[in-house]
């Protein structure tokens, strides 16, 4: 294993290297760019061997990789903000048609008033859509998530496209140092990809079809299986990644001295670093706070969140989101989770982060602060309501 | 292959596939009921030249020992066949 | 050898599909397929044929098909080939069947992305010239005062004001490899073209004009000749774009009535003389164009 500085772009580019993806569709957008761009550099030296697609638009990046998943490639695209929404119409169409693409979204926030800064309004805004989502702290765990990504959405059992979310700028832009697997060791977690979801010259099949009232929730129940099926492909692919490259991960979510908290502030992404550290600060100061990163909000954690805060006085949520008119996306998710619980403690809502707006250690300390009022709102950091 | 009528109808949930995908060519149905006039051949004015086979939107004429034959299961009766030979050998007949 | 019935392809791999009977657009796939035979992949946008022969689980295709999204039939090709290639496989024919909405309107962007980049796919619009698989509404392919239910014809506006693109043309000037017209009427011709494309490396285009019955209000046994008719009076021109060249198939030695080819329709029954003296001038101006730059 290398030791490298790499950007959490290049971190992700490097682990799609190892993955051995066999066709790439590359398309330009901020603050992806240097993901497709680093892989280009890595087909010219001939250290990647892909069929790398020039599109002429993010709807024909997922297109072309669908149509390469439909012959029994392994595909890769990237994308971010409006191409996201672009490509929108193809993001049911892959989850639908069950291809385990690999899409790294760069999380942006999406126009209007345009702006090419990091906020999870993005994805967010198609969770609905069939794919699996998982949300990168750091670069390690970007480069990490590269390869995994793969295992889990070709898992016989899941076999649904896995959209990969790192923080535009924040975690896209910034370096850290990170281990990089050798190919020896990424083909010994990572097998060839293998389906029968596919057409083939000995094996002729009509892909795609129309299903009437009669089938079409059959075929969707099976959809919806396939991706509830991706926790226990979490589970199987993060016990053998860690027997190979001896990291750990902690499946779809992870608890940050949760155990005996009081305060537990629920957020995704890169932001956790920080939240992390003012939770460390505020127990040196012997009050009981814990983050709850969630790391996957499809299929959303229920069990793993309730579990996590079903002792707690009170819970937030710190998201870079909202669903206009009503509340942060993910706090509508949390609250379900602990609704079908029973657990009824104060739950807050903070949206922040909109458009890149940085947010202060000093407002996550607030944060805490407030929780321990012990009452719901839905709040957005930077505004006082008047 | 040439997609032909299978017996097995997959209805039920478990009949029913995984992904939106399944073998190639799998009929259930026919399409005769769409017909109110069939085609009928006349395989001694015939002289074998496989326009109607050539010109069939749904490829139901098929060649049968050096002239043609009509698969009356998938014809819709359209009437093509009928106007493009050229030695009459196609009449259009009103389907019982 | 060029192909004929006689020596073509027996297999019928496009069957039991659900079109209007005597429809055009069918005919076109059927023979392209025949031609290209078994081992071809074929992608189809949302119209017509994909909505007629993929209907779980009636699936009328016994080679490989796939639907696409409805702008993505190049782009999906494109990801076909490229996956096929990635696996060292070579011994396919990938080919994408879309109608004229999904070819010159909303499939436009990805059909031009895919001749830029000379992906080896083969891409055939079935041209029935309006949105026929929703109801027959215009499409920028529509030719001038056709009735669409998008363009009514009335006392005001007599249907379609707008003259058909030249999808052809629009091909070649992205300098493909292999760009033609064919006509469903023509099959000959058709089966030629898709025997050459199907030797070729890089992108081709074939464009066959294929009457729908039903959208064009002709009766379902008149489709072949309505196809024949509407290139001998020299509406549609069989033509091939080779090599920076193009070159015309066929010349009528003279041009049959184009008035009675329009009033056979009742989408073009309502034009006036005056209508009809448009379209007749604008069909000389197209066969100027033809005899001083097609070979």
């Amino acid at each position: 294993m290398a030791r490298q500085f790499l950007s959490g772009n290049e971190a992700f580019a490097y682990g799609v290297r190892l993955a051995r993806p066999q066709v790439i569709s590359a398309y330009p957008i901020t603050p992806q760019t240097i993901v497709v761009e680093k892989l280009s550099e890595f087909v010219e030296d001939g250290s990647l061997k892909s069929e790398f697609i020039h599109v002429e638009s993010e709807h024909s990046a997922l297109s072309c990789a669908m149509g390469a998943s439909s012959v029994g490639a392994r595909a890769f695209t990237a994308t971010s903000s409006q191409g996201l929404l672009y490509m929108a119409e193809c993001l049911p169409y892959a989850a639908g048609g069950r291809f385990p693409i690999v899409m790294m979204n760069a999380n942006r926030s999406t126009a209007l008033p345009w702006n090419i800064y990091g906020d999870q309004r993005d994805s967010l805004s198609q969770l609905d859509s069939g794919w699996i989502q998982a949300y990168a702290e750091n670069a390690q765990e970007a480069l990490d998530l590269a390869l995994m990504s793969f295992y889990i959405a070709e898992h016989k059992q899941v076999s649904t496209p896995f959209m990969a979310n790192l923080d535009g700028f924040v975690l896209t832009h910034t370096y850290e140092v990170v281990d990089v697997p050798t190919a020896e060791q990424a083909d010994e977690f990572l097998p060839t990809f293998e389906t029968e979801n596919k057409m083939s010259l000995t094996k002729p099949k009509n892909l795609g079809f129309s299903a009437g009232p009669d089938t079409n929730t059959f075929f969707k129940y099976k959809e919806h299986t396939g991706l509830l099926n991706v926790k226990k492909a979490v589970t199987e692919a993060e016990s053998r990644f860690e027997s190979i490259f001896g990291r750990h991960y902690s499946g779809l979510t992870e608890n940050y001295r949760t155990d005996d908290a009081d305060y537990i502030l629920i957020t995704l992404g890169s932001i956790s670093g920080l939240v992390r550290e003012i939770v460390d600060k505020l127990r040196e100061q012997g009050e009981k706070a814990g983050l709850l990163r969630i790391r996957y909000m499809r299929p959303f954690p229920n069990e793993e969140i309730a579990k996590a805060v079903k002792n707690a006085k009170a819970v937030g949520v710190l998201e870079k989101d909202i669903s206009f008119g009503n509340e942060g996306t993910v706090y509508t998710n949390v609250n379900s989770a602990l609704q079908k619980a029973s657990i009824s403690i104060p739950t807050s809502d903070y949206i922040g982060g909109l458009g890149g707006r940085n947010i202060s250690p000093g407002e996550i300390e607030n944060i805490f602060e407030e929780l321990k009022q012990e009452k719901s709102a839905v709040k957005f950091l930077g505004i006082e309501v008047r | 292959m040439k997609p032909y009528l299978r017996e097995k109808i997959p209805s039920g949930f478990d009949e029913i596939p995984d992904t939106t995908s399944y073998e190639a060519g799998y009929l259930v149905t026919k399409n005769a009921g769409w017909r109110n006039v069939r085609p009928v051949i006349d395989t001694e004015k015939c002289v074998g030249c496989l326009n109607c086979y050539l010109y069939c939107p749904d490829g139901v004429i098929s060649r049968k020992d050096g002239k043609v034959q009509i698969d009356y299961d998938f014809c819709k009766g359209c009437g093509i066949c009928k106007r493009i030979c050229c030695v009459g050998a196609i009449r259009m007949e009103a389907e019982k | 050898m060029a192909l004929t019935a006689k020596t073509l392809d027996e297999t019928e791999y496009f069957y039991g599909h659900k079109a209007c009977a005597g429809c055009g657009g069918s005919l076109a796939v059927r023979i392209a397929l025949k031609v290209l035979g078994e081992n071809a992949i074929a992608v189809l946008p949302a119209g017509c044929m994909s909505a007629v022969g993929f209907n779980f689980p009636q699936l009328c295709f016994g080679n490989n098909a796939i639907i696409s999204t409805f702008a993505g039939t190049a782009s999906m090709l494109t990801g076909v080939q490229a996956g096929l290639k990635a696996q060292g496989i070579t011994d396919f024919h990938a080919v994408g069947f879309a109608g004229d909405g999904g070819t010159a309107d909303i499939g436009l962007q990805a059909l031009s992305g895919a001749i830029d980049r000379n992906d080896d796919i083969l891409y055939i619009c079935y041209d029935n010239e309006a949105y026929m698989n929703t109801g027959i509404q215009k499409s920028s392919l529509t030719p001038f005062g056709a009735k669409t239910t998008t363009t009514p014809a009335g006392k005001n506006i007599h249907g379609n004001l707008r003259q058909k693109k030249n999808m052809f043309e629009i091909a070649a000037a992205h300098d493909i490899p292999y760009a033609a017209t064919a006509s469903v009427g023509y099959l000959n011709d058709f089966i030629r073209k898709v025997e050459k494309a199907k030797s070729i490396k890089g992108t081709k285009y074939i464009h066959i004009l294929a009457p729908c019955p039903t959208g064009w209000g002709v009766k379902t046994d008149e489709t072949v000749e309505i196809a024949k008719e509407v290139v001998d009076c020299g509406l549609w021109y069989l033509a091939e774009y080779e090599n920076g060249s193009f070159t015309l198939n066929h010349e009528p030695k003279e041009f049959s009535d184009v008035s009675e080819y329009l009033r056979k329709q009742s989408r073009f029954r309502h034009l006036t003389d005056e209508d009809i003296e448009i379209i007749k001038q604008s069909r000389d101006k197209k066969w100027e164009y033809i005899h001083k730059n097609f070979k």
